[in-house]
């Protein structure tokens, strides 16, 4: 019995850990409690108060109508029309932000300054003058559209159109956020990996990835979550038409110029809870990410 | 012990004043918006798209008119955007003293849905409170190649119509109507339905408004034929000139876009009599003289005599005789499930 309580193994983690609950870690820094009071006020207004007032509206409807209005066929192809696209967007970006970023941080070259505040412009420039300016090069009798237009391939006007948008808005999301972790990835550690032999390849993927894989997905969660809303430029590169190129949130106006607010309150709580479902979703790969990557 | 407490208690207190004092300041933001100065003698118009150039001629017209009258300096403020867009805001709070919409039924819902104004408002003014009309044309290429000549060579295949969205756009709705109203002249209620479902399979492109559809057919080059606004399409051909022509088709409808005034919000700004004054002299022989400038068609019989020649006289049947009203015709045709969206199908 005492052999056994000795050779019990001592677990680091959990002597770490405080005995008591507090609902607060304490920290020597003065002004939490005005730190906390602004934070919640102002989380409260700008975000709590707004999404309480939509999610009351649609129950307007009743719980049957509300799902009657999330289920509609023409409601469901929008839903399926904004998430997919956004997500495939998202992931296109993925691998074109994270080359974009390397390129900006590991090399000088002339005109770099240039291209890394190019990279912004997408987060700049109002949505309506990105979607006019993206529908005239792509419009059939645009430069790019006329090009694909000769191959048989419908640019503005169809999904593709509002893929386009989505890869344009969403860039900027993935490169800032790879960006600042990239810089700060340890030299030494690339260095100390190159003397114990790895090769280039390895040393991209078993050291820098590991290390930027948590930016890359919160970069990427952000790209997505912000394409899901895109109205502004979406609209005017879509063509619109009902079951084939209507996303959502146009959905939603729609049903607001008939001023049906409640069952446009539900279509805005339905995608509301899906994109919440997918963000809890990012974070906890980051999570797991995060900890494999400490590990 | 006592030490302890005093500073929990000290820090919530921090906490709640802060709290406080942003509460507190709350409704004076919220409140800065509403709280016009009702001394300035300001005027706010709310407006649908195609009028912009329209109210800026008559506002300054107004102001110089009323400042010869009564000695008094105004300023009149114009927002302009869709029709059904406009009408939300004011039912939402902005604080309209007139509203000239698109199409009656905007006006309807703020009537019924904030009760910022009486349901009879339309019987206030002379002319069903439309002191100008206007119709929906066609716009078509510069020497027309595909022969457009009337609503049945729209439903042609291979012929793209541009025209926005009905559920979005009030102008689009005019339009709808209109080829609803040549439809049941050839064919019957069935055959308006079948008509209008075929014209719709030839539109390529949905825009939300009146002015993205313009943009779509004289920028982008979609389509062979645009349904305008009378107004607009005069517009396009004073901005692009020799590329487009003008085709008045066999008939059309009589788009009455009318004015109110929101009596609670004039109440409460004490605009009242300035905002009588306005909508009043839409109907003098000086306004409707601009507005017939601006490509509206005048009430005035003597000044629609003298403008004769720009507005090419076609049958044009009434919301009213052809449809039973905009309550109806809403319902029937825009609403949810209604005919136009039984129009388009999964596929």
């Amino acid at each position: 019995m005492i052999d056994q309580a000795i050779f019990r193994p001592v677990v680091p983690a959990a002597a770490k850990r405080p005995r008591l609950w507090h609902w607060r870690e304490p920290s020597i820094l003065p002004g939490f409690p005005l730190g906390l009071g602004i934070t919640l006020l102002y989380l409260s207004l700008i975000v709590v108060i707004p999404l309480a007032a939509l999610a009351i509206r649609p129950w307007e409807l009743g719980l049957s109508g509300f799902w009657r209005v999330l289920t509609d066929e023409r409601v469901l192809r929008a839903f399926r029309l904004s998430f997919g696209l956004s997500i495939l967007a998202a992931l296109l970006n993925a691998p074109l932000g994270l080359l974009i970023a390397w390129s900006l941080t590991r090399y000088q070259f002339p005109g770099r300054r240039i291209l890394d505040a190019l990279v912004d412009l997408p987060f700049a420039l109002p949505t309506a003058v990105a979607g006019i300016a993206l529908t005239t090069i792509y419009a059939p009798n645009g430069p790019i559209g006329a090009l694909a237009a000769k191959f048989g391939i419908k640019t503005a006007y169809s999904p593709l159109g509002i893929f386009i948008a989505l890869v344009f808005i969403g860039l900027p999301f993935v490169v800032r956020a790879i960006q600042p972790v990239l810089q700060e990835v340890d030299r030494e550690v690339e260095e100390a990996a190159q003397t114990l032999g790895a090769s280039s390849f390895q040393k991209a993927f078993l050291v820098i990835l590991p290390a930027i894989a948590p930016a890359l997905l919160s970069g990427v969660s952000l790209a997505f979550a912000r394409a899901v809303g895109e109205y502004g430029s979406v609209v005017f590169i879509a063509g619109n038409m009902p079951f084939k190129t209507e996303i959502a949130p146009l959905l939603i106006v729609i049903k607001l110029e008939q001023y049906d607010y409640a069952g446009a309150a539900a279509v805005g709580v339905g995608m509301l809870l899906i994109s919440f479902a997918a963000l809890i979703v990012f974070n906890a790969a980051q999570i797991l990410l995060a900890r494999k990557g400490r590990a | 012990m006592t030490f302890d407490t005093n500073l929990t208690r000290r820090r919530l207190i921090t906490a709640s004043a802060a709290l406080g004092a942003g509460a507190a300041a709350t409704p004076l933001l919220l409140g800065a918006g509403q709280a016009q100065a009702a001394d300035a003698l300001t005027l706010l118009n709310v407006s649908y798209d195609p009028t912009r150039e329209l109210y800026k001629a008559i506002n300054s017209a107004f102001a110089s008119w009323w400042k010869g009258r009564t000695n008094q300096t105004i300023t009149i403020n114009q927002s302009h955007g869709g029709s059904g867009k406009q009408a939300r805001s004011v039912i939402d709070g902005l604080q309209a003293d007139v509203v000239t919409l698109a199409l009656a039924a905007d006006i309807d819902e703020i009537a019924a849905r904030a009760k910022l104004l009486p349901a009879n408002w339309q019987s206030r003014l002379p002319n069903n409170s439309t002191p100008y009309t206007s119709t929906i044309i066609f716009l078509v290429r510069k020497g027309n190649p595909w022969k457009i000549r009337d609503w049945g060579d729209l439903v042609k295949p291979g012929v793209g119509v541009i025209t926005p969205n009905p559920k979005t756009s009030g102008g689009a709705r005019w339009a709808y109507l209109a080829g609803w109203a040549y439809g049941s002249r050839v064919g019957g209620a069935a055959g308006a339905k079948e008509y209008v479902t075929k014209l719709y399979k030839n539109v390529p492109v949905l825009d939300t408004g009146a002015r993205g559809a313009t943009t779509s057919f004289a920028q982008r080059g979609l389509g062979d034929v645009l349904l305008s606004w009378e107004n607009e399409a005069q517009l396009v051909i004073d901005e692009f000139g020799p590329k487009f022509d003008i085709v008045y088709p066999s008939s059309s409808i009589l788009a009455e876009p009318p004015v109110a005034l929101v009596d609670k919000n004039v109440d409460r700004h004490k605009t009242r009599t300035l905002a009588e004054g306005y909508l009043n002299f839409l109907y003098s022989p000086l306004a409707q003289e601009i507005i017939a400038k601006n490509h509206f068609r005048p009430r005035n019989p003597d000044i629609a005599a003298k403008y004769a020649s720009q507005f090419k006289q076609i049958p044009l049947v009434t919301i009213d005789q052809a449809f039973g009203g905009w309550k109806k015709a809403q319902v029937t045709h825009f609403a949810d499930g209604g005919v136009f969206d039984q129009i388009y199908k999964p596929g």
